[in-house]
């Protein structure tokens, strides 16, 4: 292990020599461009000595990455917003052919208007494709939790793709330092692909993909279900193991700072995330009961987590950056639904903004968590949603 | 030209898959399977392959079989190519088998890509002319004057001159080819296997579901579109083009068969014939044939 600095998109594409990706397969858009440029670069250097196909579109990037994983190759790409969405008819097909590919979206806003900085929205609209869901809040993070992710996609328990959204320019531009593994090391984690299962070899033919009558059709997407739901408990073992041969732990699917005795739970996705432990130590040192509740999975949700933490606290101020157009926040609403069955259930408060990349500072953060404390205290929780810092 | 009795007996397409009676795909999955011999791994976009190689849990094909998604063959085979690669074999044909309309209208974008790249593979596109899969809707291979279920009175274009948007990613073996000579065809296949770099291979098959013609008749009009010159067989390895000797014999329109021979036996061009004879859209699609001609002569010699 060495330290190096970087941004979280040069660490992405070390990530892919790390983990012995064999084929990587992308499509320029801002801000996920730096990855395939230097993986290009790895590549024509000798570095990455996989194959990397300089495709035509985020679609055939996808597909050529499908191609790849279904002859049992490991297989990645890297992406942004409208690239993300091109790819959707793939996101689903690598989904429901079970294969353990792992994408790094770079959150970028949707168009039109165009606009290059972070928004949610892009990944948010993929959250009912079947794949996982990381978003991270650091370069070593990201760089970390894609070795991770294919040790957690290939389990075959699990056997579903990953993607790892870290935040446009914010993390992808911005360098900082982070823990290089060289492959050598990665190994004794994540040995070279073998799949156990069904590939693509003229040795052993079978065909994949073919026509499944309604009789057993829901039979496989079922088992799509329970393999996304296995990755919360085969996390855990992904996790522990890493951080036993490394020193690593990001906190599982939600890494809590200061909720132990908290009144109420600061709940964000990505950078904000990180950005919101300052704002919980200086309300804390004005006095606040307050804790920072980093939703690091989106899918699988962690039902139980949010349950054990909603069981000790009165309310959540749960912030969104991104939103299901008519009905809020997506992770605000999923935390609502998970509490719903339970006895306790606290205040939840939905917050949305930092759109388009607007900054959401530690001023702005604090306003959120103090909005909510007045909900808590006054036993009154006004507005159910708020668009935090909304011209009039 | 290969003998009967010197093809391989081993059958890689097998008994009771679903293909339509008559069904001409299935003779050019049959003779390119066994030029081909097993070592390759086959990808199918949506079409009609897609549909009668297999129903779950079986499979009609002794050969792997990669389903993907309409628009994304090529992108998939580039995939897998590369993943061999990764692998270290070199040696494992990846060949994609697609319709038309995955090929002249979704799947162009994918297929321009992959043969932009050099990609090592063999894009076969089997070309009923038509979207029959979904019903016999109208795809930029549909003929001119021909009927479909989203041209009910004939369309008013010709078909896409694909092969010339192919041969501009000047791929290293390029051929058209016909189910009704099968030899011809599995010698097409043979030869793909010497030259290594992005192949396209373009077959024309007669559909009797969607030309509306009865089951036994394919291999008649398979050979008719080639004496009325309406289909061309030719090759062009590298640079040099090879005009088809079952072509040759009708480049000079003097000797074709009438075209009518060719329209009539077909349905969907049966409303140029009733109440009487169209002359005019008769002569507008003989026109476009030795227009095809003229360019592909052009162009290529």
């Amino acid at each position: 292990m060495k330290t190096e600095l970087m941004s979280a998109n040069y660490a992405a594409a070390r990530s892919v020599i790390s983990a012995r990706v064999e084929v990587v397969a992308a499509y320029p858009i801002t801000p996920a461009t730096t990855v395939p440029e230097q993986i290009a670069l790895l590549n024509e250097d000798g570095f990455y000595t996989g194959q990397f196909i300089r495709v035509e579109s985020e679609h055939s990037a996808i597909f050529a990455c499908i191609g790849a994983s279904s002859t049992g190759a490991r297989a990645f790409t890297a992406t942004s917003s409208n690239g993300l969405l091109l790819m959707d008819e793939g996101l689903h097909w690598a989904a429901a052919a079970r294969l353990p590919i792992v994408i790094n979206n770079i959150n970028r806003s949707v168009s039109p208007s165009w606009n290059i900085h972070v928004t949610h929205d892009d990944s948010y609209s993929k959250r009912d494709t079947g794949w996982i869901q990381f978003y991270v809040s650091s370069v070593d993070e990201l760089y970390h939790t894609i070795i991770q992710s294919f040790k957690l996609a290939e389990d075959e328990r699990v056997l579903m793709p990953v993607m790892i959204n870290s935040d446009g320019f914010v993390l992808s531009h911005t360098l900082s330092s982070f823990d290089y593994l060289e492959p050598e090391e990665v190994d004794k984690f994540l040995p070279p692909y073998s799949p156990p299962h069904w590939v693509m070899d003229p040795a052993n033919p079978v065909s994949h993909g073919n026509i499944v009558f309604p009789e057993y059709y829901q039979e496989f997407r079922y088992m799509m279900h329970e393999g996304t739901k296995n990755a919360l408990k085969v996390y855990e073992e992904v996790e522990k193991d890493y951080k036993h041969l490394f020193g690593k732990y990001f906190g599982g699917p939600i890494d809590c700072y200061k909720c132990d005795d908290a009144e109420v739970v600061f709940t964000s996705q990505g950078s904000i995330a990180a950005e919101a432990k300052d704002a919980i130590d200086e309300l804390r040192d004005e006095g606040y009961k307050v804790g920072n509740a980093r939703v690091r999975m989106i899918r699988p949700f962690p039902v139980d987590k949010i349950r054990e933490l909603g069981s000790r606290v009165k309310g959540f101020a749960s912030f969104d950056r991104g939103v299901s157009y008519g009905f809020g926040g997506p992770v605000a609403n999923d935390i609502r639904a998970s509490m719903y069955h339970t006895k306790h259930r606290p205040m939840i408060k939905s917050y949305i903004g930092g759109l388009g990349g607007r900054d959401m500072t530690v001023t702005d953060i604090k306003e959120v968590i103090l909005d909510t404390f007045k909900a808590v205290e006054s036993g009154e929780l006004g507005p159910e949603e708020t668009w935090h810092d909304l011209m009039e | 030209m290969v003998a009967t009795r010197e093809m391989p007996l081993k059958e890689y397409v097998l008994k009771g898959n679903a293909a339509c009676a008559g069904c001409q795909d299935m003779v050019a999955l049959r003779h390119a399977h066994k030029a081909l011999e097993g070592d390759v791994i086959q990808v199918v976009p949506a079409c009609c392959t897609s549909v009668v190689q297999s129903l779950w849990p079986k499979s009609g094909l002794a050969i792997p079989v990669l389903n993907t998604a309409f628009m994304a063959a090529a992108a998939t085979a580039s995939g897998v190519k590369a993943a061999l690669k990764a692998k270290g074999n070199d040696t494992t044909m990846v060949m994609v088998w697609a319709g038309d309309g995955g090929t002249f209208d979704i799947g162009i974008q994918a297929l321009s890509g992959a043969l932009e790249r050099r990609t090592d593979f063999l894009y076969i596109c089997y070309n009923n002319q038509v979207y029959s899969n979904t019903g016999t809707q109208r795809s930029g291979a549909t003929p001119l004057h021909a009927q479909t279920t989203t041209t009910w009175h004939g369309k008013t274009e010709p078909e896409k001159m694909l092969d010339l948007i192919v041969s501009a990613h000047e791929p290293v073996y390029q051929f058209t080819a016909n189910t009704a000579y099968p030899r011809d065809l599995y010698d097409k296949f043979k030869k793909a296997l010497e030259y290594p770099g992005p192949k396209f291979g373009h077959i024309f098959l007669p559909c009797p579901q969607a030309w509306n013609y009865p089951v036994e008749k394919g291999v008649e009009i398979g050979k008719l579109a080639v004496e009325t010159g309406y289909w061309i067989q030719w090759e062009r390895i590298g640079e040099e083009f090879i005009l088809g000797r079952e072509s040759k014999r009708f480049q000079d329109p003097e000797k074709r068969k009438p075209i009518d021979e060719f329209l009539k036996m077909q349905g969907r061009f049966s409303h140029l014939f009733k109440p009487k004879r169209d002359d005019k859209k008769i002569k507008e699609f003989e026109n476009f044939i030795q227009h095809r001609w003229d360019v592909i002569m052009r162009a290529f010699t």
